[in-house]
């Protein structure tokens, strides 16, 4: 008789591994009201861990805290700690610097700076490492093979990135973070304001990336996280409500409150 | 686990509610041709068992209806987790119920090779089995619709006395044959009957099983399978 594989097998036996971010009891303010309560959840490596949740329930905070992006704000402040391989990143003691090397980030609208589609992956890298001229322009050229945006603007390298269009910005974005090569990608709802096709592109490129990295994806929208997700995480009021693998959450999740956001029946 | 109201987009719900009145259409319909077969047999009714057969026609029909409601549901809905299970139950519980009408089809069709006189036994007998194997099939349905688990393990449990009901009638048959060869063509008929009887009520335990999945997200514990002669 033939034993039937569970969809998920080739991503659980990644799932098996020690996970590459552990969450612990995290509590986030934004001055006085409470974003996130105590939130505990494991990140495997190599993987997409995909938060999914209404608004206001503490995705993008959680996202915010995973690089301590949010520590630009005097009154915001988190508590509790999130250990990637082990060492508390929320330790003050903890270089920022190392921390947004290892942890890059996309965000929801392509931020790309107003100058050559070449040094827009240049900046961080040269920030990072002391590199020469060809060494440079090799590390330019795989970041931007790895986020798929290469045979577009190989011809093009010194034009401005703001011609290109938003799908192309987009990847430009996530070759810039991938350049120094980091160990996390965290993107932060990346195709929201993309079109079809350049969304499919995208999600075709964190199929790709994901034996490589560790992709943790903030996402409204629930057939992306079922789409390129091996696990997701339900976040609810702040509060970490279910997480499990993607294939049982959007079809027999454990709890009620999951099966009412992602069958549309919330609110 | 039951929903707990709903869809925030209210057309959605009408779609589901939709199906499932669909599908309870074609389980009443497929029920009520049991009865009407077994009233054929009994009474010998020939031309009421050809009109039958004909109307089967109309279940085929609405089994591609539901197929197309549950394509479109998919295509245009994205339905997930309990919902998403139920279109699929509603897809499967579709064809199964058109294969139950097809069972009574069969038994509207062995009417014309029955004596047109004389008392056949145990013909007396398979009415009964009858409404034991509708009643099932009418109990699945309900637990369909009301997303009853309980109620659809029970009916997958009372599948035993059904074919406990076949075994008897079986060795019944097996003994009328016995005692006179005449007796053979008749009754290897009313054989046939007890057996797709047998087999509306495997079919209506295999939908609990699908209702039970569809409500609850776990499969039904197996029940040993049993070999009926």
């Amino acid at each position: 008789m033939i034993e039937l594989m569970e969809p998920q097998t080739r991503a659980a036996q990644h799932l098996d591994a020690p996970p590459k971010i552990e969450v612990r009891d995290l509590d986030f303010f934004y001055g006085k009201s409470q974003a996130l309560k105590n939130v505990a959840l494991d990140v495997p490596s190599h993987a997409v861990t995909a938060i999914i949740g209404p608004s206001g329930c503490g995705k993008s905070t959680l996202l915010r805290t995973l690089n301590r992006i949010y520590e630009i704000y005097p009154d915001q402040r988190a508590e509790g700690e999130i250990l990637i391989d082990g060492q508390d990143v929320l330790d003050r003691r903890f270089p920022l610097s190392d921390l947004r090397r290892r942890v890059g980030m996309v965000f929801q609208k392509p931020t790309p700076f107003a100058t050559s589609i070449r040094n827009n992956v240049a900046f961080a890298l040269s920030y990072y490492e002391r590199l020469s001229k060809s060494e440079m322009a090799e590390r330019v050229e795989d970041a931007l093979r790895q986020a798929a945006l290469w045979d577009e603007v190989k011809d093009k390298l010194g034009a401005s990135a703001l011609s290109l269009s938003g799908g192309q910005q987009q990847r430009l974005c996530i070759a810039r973070t991938l350049a120094v090569k980091p160990d996390v990608i965290l993107l932060d709802e990346p195709t929201s304001a993309l079109d079809p096709i350049s969304t499919a592109r995208i999600e075709e490129l964190i199929h790709e990336l994901r034996d490589q990295f560790t992709i943790v994806i903030v996402t409204h929208n629930m057939q992306q996280a079922a789409r390129v997700s091996q696990r997701t995480a339900f976040f609810h009021l702040g509060e970490l409500i279910e997480v499990g693998d993607t294939a049982q959450i959007f079809t027999n999740p454990r709890v009620q409150r999951t099966q009412d956001y992602i069958t549309g029946r919330y609110g | 686990m039951a929903p707990t109201g709903g869809h925030t987009s209210s057309a959605f719900d009408e779609d589901l509610r939709d199906l499932r009145d669909l599908i309870a259409e074609m389980g009443e319909r497929a029920e009520s041709a049991i009865h009407e077969a077994m009233r054929c047999l009994v009474e010998r009714d020939i031309d009421a068992a050809a009109r039958l057969v004909e109307a089967d026609q109309e279940i085929d029909r609405l089994e591609a209806e539901a197929e197309d409601r549950v394509v479109q549901l998919i295509a245009l809905r994205a339905p997930m987790a309990d919902d998403l299970r139920d279109a699929l139950a509603a897809l499967k519980i579709a064809g199964v119920v058109e294969r139950i009408a097809d069972y009574a089809k069969n038994i509207a069709r062995r009417v014309k090779r029955l004596p047109k006189k004389g008392k056949i036994e145990p013909i007396s007998l398979l009415p009964q089995m009858a409404n034991m194997a509708s009643a099932m099939v009418q109990d699945v349905l309900v637990a369909f619709v009301e997303r009853d688990s309980a109620r659809a393990k029970k009916v997958s449990e009372s599948d035993d006395a059904l074919d406990d009901f076949y075994d008897s009638i079986f060795r019944t048959l097996l003994t009328f044959m016995m005692e006179n060869p005449q007796n053979i063509g008749p009754s290897t008929s009313l054989l046939f009957v007890a057996k797709n009887l047998e087999r509306i009520g495997d079919h209506a335990t295999n939908i609990a099983e699908m209702v039970y999945f569809a409500a609850t997200g776990d499969r039904l514990p197996d029940s040993p399978e049993r070999d009926t002669p």
